[in-house]
C-alpha cells in the first residue's frame, strides 16, 4: 500500500462519498447541514466545494419530506445519500424509512430498486442525554428491508461506504460520533487509521477479526470495537488472550465468523452499546444457543450493553450506563473463572 | 379552454372502466366472506375469499383520476393512496397484473406481496401507499429526479383531505416550494376521513387555501366533474413543466362506497350516497358529450361493452393465475445483485 495516510473516520467517509460521486453522476447527497457545514459530524466535509449545491443539497428540517424524496428519486434511477443527523431523530420520519424505503422493494415483488444510503450518527459518551446518544442499530436490524452497516474505523468506513453506495438496496450507514475523529469531541484513537487513496469496497456480511485470541471471543461493533481492543491489550498483560470480532454489518450478519471464533475459544462476551433487551446481544446469544450441538462452551455467554434505561445525562450516570473498557476487562475475567455452561450428568 | 374530442372520450371511457372495475371488485370481494362459508358467529370475514384483506374502492371519485391523468404522459409519475385503483387505471397500469395482485397471485404486479394498497408499476411510473400522507414526499423525489435529469416531467401526489392534516403535507409542500419541484399536490376531498367528516378535523373549509402558506398557487375545484378538473389543473401542470414549481389542487369529490368494503357506515347519513349519486359524474359527462355530438348512444354502448370485456378479462386472468409458492415469501426483501456489486452502465 503506497498511501498510508492516517485519516479520521469522518474524512474517510467523505472521501468515499466523493470518489463515488465522481464515478457516478447519479449519486447525490441530501440532509440538514451537510453543505457548507460539511455535516454536523463531518461525514460530508468538503463535498459542497467539490460538487456544488445541485448535488450536495442542504434541506429544510423536514426528515419525512427529504427521506421520502430519496425513495422517490431512487425509484427513478438516482442513488441518493441522505443524512438523518442523529439516529435518535428517526421518530419524526420512521414511516418513510420503515414503511416505504424498507418495504417497497418487497411489496413490489422485487421490481423496485431503492439504492439509498441513509447515513446517521449514533452513540453516546459525551453527555448529550437520552435524545441524542442512542445507537439503535438493533432497532433497524430488527426490521427487514434495510442493510445495516456500522463501521468501527476509518479504513472500514471508506470501503463500506463505497460498497453501500453501489448496493442496489437501502443501506443504513451508522457512524458513532465518538470515533469520527472530530476536533471537538474526544474519540478513541484506534478509529483513525491508514486509508488508501484509491477507491475500494469492503463486502457486507464479512466480520473482521481485529485481534486474534484463544481464550475468549468478544463479539462487538462500532465504537465498542475500539474499547474491546483496549480491553484485550490490558487482558494480554494478564496472559488472557481475547479475540475481538468486529461484525462491521448487522444486516447481513456474518454468523459463520461468530460460530468459528466461539468454537475456537469456547467463551463469548458480547460487548454492545445498544440497549440490552431484545437486541444485538440477545441475537448473538441466540445464535450460539441454536448451535450448541457444535459449539462447546466453557462458560455461559455473557452480555454487556446499556441496561434498559434511557441514556442519562450526568457524567457518572452515563459512564455507568454505557459499557466501558474496564467493564469489558472485568467481564472477560469473570468468564474465565466461570464453570462450563453444560456439564455432563454424572 | 378548448378540450379536444379525443381527450374527452378518453376521460369518459376511463371513468366507465374505473366504475365498472370497482363495482366488479365490490361483488367479487364479498365472495366467501359471508355466512355460512365462514366461521360460525361471524357476520363477515375480512381475510376470507379470493380477494382477502382490506378493500378501499373509489367509485364516485373517477373525475379526480381522469381529469389529472388526461394531462400526463408515460414519463410523468403518479403516487396514489390506499384507495388507488382509479389512479392506477387512469395512469395506464394494465388491469391484468393489477387485478392478479389483489388476488395474491404470482402474476400480480408485486407477485402477490403487496395487495391492493401497494401497487407498483415501474413501466407506467405508478406507485401507491397504504399510509395516509405518504404519497407527497415520494412524489417530491420523483419530481426531484425529473428536475435533475433536465426533463419537463411532472409528478402527481394524490392524497385525501384527511392527509392534509399530516406533517408530511406541510414538509413536502415547503420542500417542493423551496426547490421548485415539478410536483402537483392533488387533494381528493371526499369529505370523509374514514368516519370523521372534514368539518370535524380540518381547520379551514378549503385545503387549497393552505397553498398561500407555502407561496404556491392553490386551486379549488368545487365540483366532482372530470372536465372541470381537467381545465382547473392545466395551469398547474404547465407551471410545473416550465420549471416554476409546485401547485396545490383540491377537488371536491364523492365516495360512493364505505371507507372499506364491509364498513357499516353508521357514521354517515343514510340517504347521503343516494343524493351524491344524483350528480354522478359519468352520466354527466355522457350527457355533455352527446349534446356536443361527440358521442352517440351506440358509441356509448360500444364503450360499455369494450370496457366490460376488459374488466372481465382481468378478473378471469387473476382467478386463473397461480398462487406463489409459499417459500417465495422469503424472496425479494432485497433486490438481487451480484454480491452487492453493481456494474456501471
Amino acid at each position: 500500500m503506497k498511501n498510508n495516510r492516517i485519516l479520521t473516520m469522518a474524512q474517510a467517509i467523505s472521501e468515499g462519498i466523493a470518489q463515488e460521486m465522481t464515478r457516478d453522476s447519479n449519486v447525490f447527497v441530501m440532509g440538514e447541514d451537510i453543505g457548507s457545514y460539511g455535516g454536523i459530524f463531518g461525514a460530508t466535509g468538503g463535498l459542497l466545494e467539490k460538487f456544488g449545491k445541485e448535488r450536495i443539497m442542504d434541506t429544510p428540517i423536514s426528515e419525512t419530506a427529504f427521506i421520502g424524496a430519496a425513495t422517490g428519486a431512487a425509484a427513478a434511477g438516482f442513488r441518493p445519500i441522505v443524512e438523518l443527523m442523529f439516529v435518535d431523530f428517526f421518530g419524526v420520519c420512521m414511516d418513510q424509512i420503515y414503511n416505504h424505503l424498507a418495504k417497497n422493494t418487497y411489496m413490489s415483488g422485487g421490481h423496485i430498486k431503492l439504492p439509498v444510503v441513509l447515513t446517521t450518527a449514533i452513540g453516546g459518551g459525551y453527555s448529550d442525554a437520552a435524545q441524542h446518544s442512542q445507537c439503535l442499530y438493533g432497532t433497524f436490524a430488527h426490521m427487514p428491508g434495510i442493510k445495516v452497516v456500522v463501521p468501527s474505523n476509518a479504513y472500514d468506513a471508506k470501503g463500506l461506504m463505497i460498497q453501500a453506495i453501489r448496493d442496489d438496496n437501502p443501506v443504513m450507514f451508522m457512524y458513532h460520533k465518538g470515533i469520527m475523529g472530530l476536533p471537538w469531541m474526544a474519540f478513541l484513537e484506534g478509529s483513525s487509521n491508514a486509508v488508501p487513496e484509491e477507491s475500494y469496497c469492503i463486502p457486507f456480511g464479512v466480520a473482521n477479526v481485529v485481534k486474534e485470541g484463544s481464550d475468549v471471543t468478544i463479539v462487538t461493533i462500532s465504537q465498542m470495537v475500539q474499547k474491546a481492543v483496549l480491553a484485550a491489550d490490558e487482558l494480554a498483560k494478564q496472559s488472557i488472550h481475547a479475540e475481538v470480532l468486529d461484525l462491521r454489518t448487522l444486516v447481513p450478519l456474518d454468523v459463520a465468523a461468530i460460530l468459528k471464533s466461539v468454537r475456537k475459544t469456547g467463551r463469548l462476551l458480547i460487548a454492545d452499546e445498544d440497549y440490552l433487551g431484545f437486541g444485538l446481544s440477545g441475537e448473538i446469544a441466540a445464535i450460539i444457543a441454536e448451535n450448541l450441538d457444535s459449539v462447546q462452551l466453557k462458560a455461559p455467554v455473557k452480555r454487556l450493553a446499556v441496561p434498559n434505561v434511557p441514556i442519562p445525562y450526568s457524567r457518572p450516570l452515563e459512564q455507568f450506563a454505557i459499557p466501558q473498557v474496564q467493564n469489558i476487562v472485568l467481564a472477560v475475567q469473570e468468564l474465565l473463572v466461570k464453570k462450563p455452561a453444560l456439564q455432563a450428568v454424572a | 379552454m378548448q378540450v379536444g374530442k379525443e381527450k374527452l372520450l378518453w376521460m369518459y371511457e376511463k371513468m366507465v372502466e374505473i366504475r365498472h372495475y370497482e363495482e366488479t371488485m365490490a361483488a367479487v370481494y364479498m365472495e366467501g366472506k359471508l355466512p355460512p362459508a365462514i366461521q360460525k358467529g361471524l357476520a363477515f370475514d375480512i381475510g376470507a375469499g379470493p380477494v382477502p384483506g382490506e378493500m378501499h374502492l373509489a367509485a364516485g371519485q373517477e373525475p379526480v383520476a381522469v381529469g389529472i391523468c388526461a394531462h400526463l404522459t408515460n414519463d410523468d409519475t403518479v403516487v396514489g393512496t390506499h384507495r388507488p385503483h382509479h389512479f392506477a387505471i387512469a395512469k395506464g397500469v394494465p388491469l391484468d397484473p393489477m387485478t392478479a395482485e389483489m388476488f395474491g397471485k404470482v402474476t400480480g404486479l408485486g407477485k402477490g406481496k403487496g395487495g391492493h394498497m401497494h401497487l407498483f408499476d415501474n413501466a407506467h411510473k405508478f406507485s401507491c401507499s397504504g399510509i395516509i400522507g405518504a404519497s407527497m414526499p415520494i412524489a417530491c423525489g420523483a419530481a426531484l429526479a425529473a428536475k435533475k435529469l433536465g426533463k419537463n416531467w411532472v409528478a402527481i401526489a394524490f392524497f385525501g383531505e384527511g392527509a392534509a392534516n399530516q406533517g408530511s403535507f406541510h414538509e413536502s409542500m415547503n420542500l417542493a416550494a423551496m426547490w421548485k419541484l415539478p410536483v402537483i399536490f392533488v387533494c381528493e376531498d371526499n369529505q370523509w376521513a374514514i368516519s370523521v367528516p372534514k368539518s370535524k378535523a380540518t381547520s379551514i373549509e378549503w385545503v387549497a387555501d393552505r397553498a398561500a402558506g407555502y407561496g404556491i398557487p392553490g386551486i379549488r375545484v368545487p365540483e366532482n366533474d372530470a372536465l372541470q378538473v381537467y381545465e382547473a389543473v392545466a395551469p398547474a401542470i404547465a407551471r410545473a413543466r416550465r420549471g416554476e414549481g409546485p401547485s396545490l389542487i383540491e377537488i371536491k369529490t364523492d365516495r360512493y362506497f364505505g371507507h372499506f368494503q364491509g364498513d357499516p357506515e353508521t357514521y354517515r347519513p343514510k340517504d347521503e350516497v343516494a343524493q351524491l349519486r344524483e350528480s354522478d359524474p359519468i352520466p354527466r359527462l355522457a350527457k355533455m358529450l352527446k349534446e356536443k355530438n361527440m358521442l352517440s348512444d351506440i358509441e356509448a354502448a360500444d364503450i360499455a361493452v369494450t370496457v366490460h370485456q376488459r374488466v372481465k378479462n382481468a378478473f378471469d386472468f387473476a382467478r386463473h393465475s397461480a398462487y406463489p409458492n409459499a417459500h417465495d415469501a422469503l424472496n425479494d426483501v432485497f433486490v438481487e445483485d451480484s454480491k452487492n456489486a453493481r456494474a456501471l452502465v
